[in-house]
């Protein structure tokens, strides 16, 4: 099979398109690109709808963590301890199992057994938490005068919120923000190996890997070959915030922006 | 275990509870809680070491030193951590074996891939196919740690350097202007004061070291997962004195408790190390406690 034969068997093999049987035997490099990068379409997946929707619950645990109501304000401090304290390890195979005994009460629940839901859902919420807790940091550190300022305007409640805390937070909270991303498209790799089934072995770029790696008993060629979509994720990943935390920044004289910088130490 | 457990078929309650709970399988539960706490026992210094080594390497005035200790800190950043792991532990059992080939068969003329499969000479196997049980585990067991603390080294690598240059550059000056050498000036002046400008980010890396064991799983030890996994798994009467449906929400459940007082705790105990150690010093946080003192 030449290359481009290759790639049109199996770029969507993750899908579930294209070639049912994975390759068998030797394993070309042009293979192992393919079926790698087609589970990469895993990670973006999860990685992408779990932030988009993590990040508004992400606002509304940080508000809530800072409220002097404790109605707010312990719910939202257990939720953040709970998915920050724990391992994400762990919460995929609680989240699997629970899913699992719910399946045999309601059907409603079947859809959560499969990763593509019951996963996202783990992963919204640890987001979630991650980013509340980078969000109620930014929060407190606001500064004074902007919230000075506003009163004497006249702000008040949502109207403040929405012209002047917010906007401070997001530009203060964006360069951990970044970060959090990054390494919530690292954490999305977890998905196919703790517990949650790949359906008709389509999975992640990982799961594609380990795969090649058990069948070859070559670690040397799939990994470094993930290492290389990583990688590139990950770029494609702080440009695009880049460009929203130069818009965040705009009004700001140069030398007092916030400056990206990654800090490789958040696994979960 | 205890004396009335001899028939668990006519236990109720409480104490059908307490015998199901110290069955032989179960201590091994509790014993793999001892695997996890000896991991980090291992790890946690060692890979200290490692990044202790890769963040001086990397201020080297050596280049390919510089350009390895530079090389290893990075490797964390833009791959997710759980491929490492996956990596390292196939590729040191494979380096391992390669190189006691190389030794012990140097007369051995096939080549070592052929095709899908790695062959080396049986007197190279690791562990040999004729040693026990336990000798297997432990050299699963060992890969382990040595992969955890590779990674890790590389994370503390990173802390590490940050710290080293977060030390005021007049502190060095003030050592070079005394004549120390640099080795001097290194040993005597840097390394001393860098430790509390690390302990932040050393602090978030143990609770992060402590979250990433679950991953000893994947690694193929016999870990808590692993147990819980087991353990929780529906039991019928045909195999087992104390049948249950499946418990796995209730096994990981305890896991997820287990994890979050492991974390908690630390976190307490951290805080109050960092409190004893900011004691004097001449940053901000040291100022407010002399400050809230006063």
């Amino acid at each position: 099979m030449s290359c481009v034969e290759t790639i049109q068997a199996y770029a969507f093999r993750s899908l579930g398109f294209g070639e049912r049987l994975l390759p068998r035997g030797e394993y070309t490099l042009c293979e192992h690109f393919t079926l790698i990068g087609s589970g990469l379409i895993w990670n973006v997946y999860f990685g992408a709808l779990a932030l988009m929707t993590g990040f508004f619950l992400a606002v509304a645990l940080a508000v809530g963590k800072s409220s002097p109501n404790p109605m707010f304000r312990k719910p939202a401090e257990w939720f953040i301890f709970v998915f920050r304290g724990s391992p994400l390890f762990i919460q995929f195979f609680f989240a699997y199992a629970c899913f699992l005994s719910l399946k045999g009460v309601s059907g409603f629940f079947d859809p959560f057994t499969s990763a593509w839901l019951g996963a996202l859902i783990v992963l919204f919420c640890n987001t979630a938490a991650y980013s509340g807790e980078i969000f109620y940091g930014a929060l407190l550190s606001i500064p004074k005068g902007d919230i000075e300022a506003a009163d004497a305007y006249g702000m008040t409640g949502w109207n403040r919120f929405r012209r002047i805390t917010f906007p401070t937070m997001l530009r203060l909270a964006w360069p951990a923000y970044t970060n959090e991303a990054i390494f919530l498209f690292h954490a999305t790799t977890l998905v196919f190996f703790s517990g949650f089934p790949a359906w008709r072995q389509q999975g992640d770029a990982l799961y594609y890997a380990s795969y090649f790696a058990d069948k070859t008993f070559n670690p040397f060629i799939p990994y470094p070959i993930l290492a290389f979509y990583f990688i590139l994720l990950t770029l494609v990943i702080i440009s695009l915030f880049g460009a929203v935390n130069r818009r965040l920044n705009r009004h700001l004289p140069q030398e007092r922006r916030q400056r990206f910088r990654l800090r490789p130490n958040l696994i979960r | 275990m205890f004396s009335y457990c001899t028939d668990p078929s006519t236990l109720e309650g409480l104490s059908w509870l307490s015998c199901y709970l110290t069955t032989g399988k179960h201590v091994n539960l509790y014993i793999s809680v001892f695997v996890v706490l000896t991991l980090l026992a291992i790890t946690a210094p060692t890979a200290l070491v490692f990044g202790f080594g890769a963040a001086s390497a990397a201020r080297s005035k050596f280049l390919p030193l510089r350009w390895f200790g530079k090389g290893y800190t990075s490797i964390v950043r833009g791959v997710p951590d759980i491929a490492f792991f996956l990596f390292f532990v196939i590729a040191l059992d494979q380096a391992f074996e390669w190189m006691r080939h190389k030794v012990k068969c140097p007369d051995w003329d096939q080549p070592i891939r052929q095709g899908i499969d790695f062959v080396v000479c049986d007197a190279a196997k690791l562990p040999l196919s004729t040693s026990p049980q336990w000798v297997h585990e432990t050299y699963g067991f060992f890969l382990a740690v040595l992969t955890f603390s590779i990674v890790f080294g590389a994370f503390a690598a990173n802390v590490l350097y940050g710290a080293m240059r977060a030390v005021p550059r007049a502190q060095i000056e003030t050592a070079e202007a005394y004549g120390m050498t640099h080795r001097q000036a290194f040993w005597r002046i840097l390394v001393p004061q860098m430790w509390v400008y690390a302990l932040p980010g050393l602090s978030n890396l143990w609770m992060v070291l402590i979250k990433s064991t679950p991953l000893l799983f994947l690694l193929g030890v016999e870990d808590i997962v692993y147990w819980a996994k087991e353990l929780g798994g529906t039991k019928t009467a045909r195999f087992t004195d104390y049948p249950h449906p499946n418990w796995h929400v209730e096994y990981f459940f305890a896991l997820l408790v287990f994890y979050l007082c492991f974390t908690k705790v630390s976190e307490v105990v951290l805080d109050r190390v960092m409190t004893r150690l900011t004691k004097g010093q001449a940053t901000a946080a040291g100022e407010a406690q002399r400050k809230a003192a006063a």
